[in-house]
């Protein structure tokens, strides 16, 4: 009877009351017409070691619940009187004067503007990079060879990212920075690769950020995009190989499609990540009070490099308000993109096995 | 090979194999080429970080002081001084933070798998870690400012930055229990009941004891990455060049912070501290990295 | 040592997937008794529920009665656990706890049960390993890892650990069907030794294993596809596989189905 069992199933403790009652009535039975009374299955036999474990294991679940409701319940409560003394527009203004707390007037469209532009530049950037060297681990490097590449793709993520910060500002910025000013002066009729609020040769922009945050979150979209590459079906790959296809044909037309989407969930996984990214952008852009140009070579703050920066006027609850009202946005637009990371990827495996 | 009279009527010498034409051949050429590529690109930053690293926080690092000393009483231009302070401030933050992390969030993952099943409050909980793992780090240190600090009136100190180190450790020791007590297999957890054993022995004797190298080396690897965090540090706690070893009391020094606060002092000795602090913190995540290899080898199931 | 089974109007079912219907018999002490039939008849899911071991599978139940020399093992304030400490259990597929040495194993339900003696365990250890026949084989790497043993020595380890804390029933689900030829004999030779000791329940899909290994043999069927699985007769074994009173059990026995 083994086989008719669900695979799924978790072996239920010996003598829980849990979600496996058991009855011990009597089946009503030709052959036996005195049945005896239905006994309560709630006199069951749970051992005290079990009891304690189950609710101990059961309780810290309700804890982990509890104090992120309650998290989120203070943060809301310290945001709203911010937001109610607030006198500009929180979602179309791009001040940022939260020094007095008599004088509130904070918005966060520039600050979106820098948090949105960095990220998908750094987007842009790393996911063909982390596609190919997806592709490269799982379909053509030697399998000796693979273990150890992944792990040194790996290690770009035990990186700190303050010392990604002190790279970025202070050893590649002055290396890349010709590359962005013949961008600025051979492109800039392009608008994002026009003059910023700083000059393209400072170094401390979006531009730098942007490459930055690339490789930060390289090994994320690997990680993700090597895991569903490497489930592409052996069969569908013989299949193709015993067409006469070239490997590269091999991976158009099946390891890609197979993978494609647990890619871009991948993908928006490491969105998520540079969306948060906070000290590495704190240590790279320079901040000004002049408001974006909406070019790659604007300087300023994103959500979390402006928290970061304010820490030092933390001194009254209604400024606080006001950094945690930015804080709950990056909250917010992170957990949505990695809501939408997850679905991505759950549903691309589902159409497809 | 046919033998028969229809292949006296071919070219004597027909190939083998079908030729691929070129435009094919060039093509894989060029995808294998790019891919191979790709991962070139992603190798130089890594080595030019590590390069830089080396270059300029070796010789700090030379120096015996290094180890044992603060930067207390340390002018702008002074050269000298050591990173214990910091040290001590990074090991005591982080160990606070897995006490109660590794704890909790073993226990969630054994209810998540053991017990809670498809229950709604294993549903909740979740969704409530699904939450905290794609949380910024900046966003957890908000979160303890807002209950620690503003709430409890706290004052900010060493334990504020732990407890925002346990929002972002707990999703990863969660995960980690999670998926490795699922590849226990159910015929241990049965065999064990078959024996008469009460189902919390066997978790804690059969079940744990199977997925124990897996869990640790995750937690482990989870630590070394929680130990670089900086931006809750910024928010939670105020830096001291000094030696404090009270995680509840003033402001403490950590790695990461170190690194962030001596970028501002604008001098060559400041810059020199840096970088030695810079490399430090990534000798540390690197020797806890192979630490957390060679317990994983450790405790690994034997078969031999 | 050595109980009495008896099973009555037993009932058993997943959720609403009702599995095996109305099932009574009687398993002898000291006797080997098979429990053979088609795939999915039921005959396994029986067998786990005289330990409670179905109720280990969520949304399962039990209706009817199990009772160990006249004891309902289902009666309300029965510790399973005290239950499976009686009527121990082998499965299909060797299950050593990979963690734990041989000689752990073999004592690992006396030990998790709290017991601490060396030499009591020592003495366990060697009796327990001889009674599977396997103390010459390992006698001297007692304290290596039991998954380095081969499937059979891992299903000898498995009886071994089962008889160490002295039940006084042993249930056996299908324990050669993943062994080589020469292994399944070594177990069919442990199960006749072990039947002087215990009394013993085999679920076997080798009807040849069945017939030389057991007293008695139950056959279940299942009438149709969605049916719950039912018992279609049960006999002395001779006579089961000779003279069957039922059609399906010959035509089972001979090939015609299943």
């Amino acid at each position: 009877m083994s086989e008719s069992r669900n695979s799924e199933r978790r072996p239920d403790p010996p003598g829980e009351v849990g979600d496996a009652p058991v009855n011990t009535t009597e089946a009503p039975v030709l052959e036996a017409p005195v049945t005896p009374p239905n006994t309560p299955t709630d006199k069951k036999v749970v051992r005290i070691g079990d009891r304690i474990f189950r609710s101990l294991a059961t309780g810290s679940g309700v804890f982990v619940v509890t104090i992120i409701a309650a998290i989120g319940l203070f943060l809301l409560i310290r945001a709203i009187p911010a937001l109610q003394a607030n006198e500009a527009n929180f979602l179309l203004s791009g001040k940022w004067e939260t020094g007095d707390p008599d004088d509130l007037a904070f918005g966060i469209v520039d600050l979106a503007w820098i948090t949105v532009a960095s990220s998908i530049f750094a987007l842009v950037l790393a996911m063909p990079v982390a596609g190919g060297i997806a592709l490269f681990l799982t379909q053509y490097a030697p399998r000796v060879l693979a273990r150890p590449f992944g792990y040194i793709v790996d290690l770009l993520a035990a990186v700190p990212s303050v010392i990604y910060g002190l790279w970025g500002a202070l050893v590649l910025a002055p290396v890349i920075k010709p590359v962005a000013v013949w961008l600025n002066t051979n492109l800039g009729w392009i608008p994002v690769f026009g003059d910023g609020n700083v000059p393209a040769d400072s170094g401390s922009n979006v531009f730098t950020a942007g490459i930055v945050l690339a490789v930060m979150i390289l090994p994320i979209i690997t990680g993700v995009a090597r895991e569903v590459f490497a489930r592409t079906p052996n069969a569908q790959i013989e299949g193709a190989l015993a067409l006469g296809a070239t490997k590269w044909e091999v991976v158009r037309t099946t390891v890609w499609p197979f993978g494609r989407s647990g890619f871009v969930g991948g993908s928006m996984l490491g969105l998520g990540r540079a969306l948060g990214e906070t000290v590495a952008l704190t240590v790279i852009l320079s901040y000004t009070y002049e408001g974006p140009h909406y070019s790659i070579f604007d300087a300023g703050a994103t959500f979390a490099s402006r928290i970061a920066l304010g820490s030092a006027e933390f001194n009254n609850n209604l400024t606080v308000g006001a950094y945690i009202a930015a804080g709950l946005v990056l909250f917010i637009s992170t957990f949505a993109v990695n809501a939408l990371a997850r679905w991505i990827e759950s549903s691309s495996g589902k159409g497809k096995e | 090979m046919r033998t028969d009279t229809a292949d006296i009527e071919r070219p004597a010498k027909t190939p083998a194999f079908q030729q691929l034409s070129p435009g094919r051949k060039a093509k894989n050429h060029i995808a294998t080429t790019l891919f191979a590529l790709a991962f070139v690109v992603a190798v130089i930053p890594l080595l030019w970080v590590l390069f830089t690293l080396v270059r300029r926080g070796l010789s700090p690092m030379l120096n015996a002081d290094w180890w044992t000393h603060s930067f207390y009483g340390l002018l702008p231009n002074d050269f000298g001084g050591g990173i214990y302070h910091a040290l001590v401030g990074t090991l005591e933050q982080t160990f606070v933070c897995a006490l109660i992390s590794v704890p909790l969030g073993v226990s969630v993952g054994i209810f998540l798998i053991e017990y809670g099943r498809n229950s709604r409050l294993a549903r909740t909980t979740t969704f409530m870690v699904d939450i905290l793992s794609g949380l910024p780090s900046i966003v957890a240190g908000l979160f303890i400012y807002a209950l620690w600090i503003t709430t409890f009136g706290l004052d900010r100190s060493g334990f504020a930055v732990s407890l925002s180190l346990v929002l972002l450790m707990l999703p990863v020791v969660v995960r980690v229990t999670e998926t490795m007590l699922m590849i226990v297999p159910d015929e241990l957890r049965e065999a064990s009941y078959a024996l008469g054993v009460p189902k919390w022995k066997t978790i804690v004797k059969v079940v744990l004891p199977t997925s124990l190298s897996g869990i640790l080396t995750g937690i482990i690897l989870g630590l070394a990455r929680v130990m670089g965090e900086t931006a809750p540090l910024l928010i939670l706690v105020g830096y001291s060049r000094a030696i404090n070893f009270n995680l509840f009391d003033g402001p403490m020094a950590s790695l990461p912070l170190t690194v962030y606060t001596a970028r501002k002092t604008s001098t060559e000795a400041g810059e020199y501290r840096m970088w030695g602090a810079a490399l430090t913190l990534v000798l540390l995540i690197m020797l806890i990295n192979l630490i957390a290899t060679l317990l994983s080898k450790l405790f690994a199931v034997k078969t031999k | 040592m050595a109980k009495r089974l008896d099973i009555e109007n037993l009932n058993l079912y997943y959720n609403k997937f009702h599995a095996v219907q109305d099932v009574t018999l009687q398993v002898h002490a000291r006797s080997v008794t098979a429990f053979i039939g088609p795939s999915g008849c039921g005959k396994s899911t029986v067998l786990r529920s005289l330990n409670r071991m179905h109720e280990v599978v969520p949304g399962s139940r039990v209706e009817g009665k199990v009772l160990l020399d006249g004891e309902n093992v289902y009666a309300p304030g029965v510790d399973p656990v005290q239950v499976r400490r009686t009527i121990g259990m082998v499965f299909q597929k060797a299950n050593p706890f990979p963690t734990m040495s041989i000689k752990d194993n073999v004592v690992a339900g006396l030990k998790l049960a709290g017991e601490k003696d060396k030499k009591k365990l020592d003495e366990i250890t060697e009796r327990s390993l001889r009674g599977a026949n396997l103390w010459e084989e390992v006698k001297d790497r007692l304290n290596k890892p039991g998954g380095g043993l081969s499937g059979g020595q891992q299903q000898r380890l498995c009886i071994a650990r089962a008889t160490a804390v002295q039940p006084d029933v042993l249930l056996m689900d299908e324990p050669c069907s993943a062994l080589d030829p020469i292994s399944t004999l070594a177990i069919e030779d442990l199960i006749a030794e072990l039947k002087k000791d215990y009394t013993i329940v085999i679920v076997t899909h080798n009807m040849q294993q069945a017939a030389r290994v057991s007293d008695q043999t139950a056959f279940f069927n299942l009438p149709a596809v969605g049916e719950p699985g039912q018992l279609v007769e049960i006999g002395e074994t001779g006579k089961i596989f000779s003279n069957p009173s039922q059609k399906a059990t010959e035509d089972y026995i001979s090939g015609r189905f299943g």
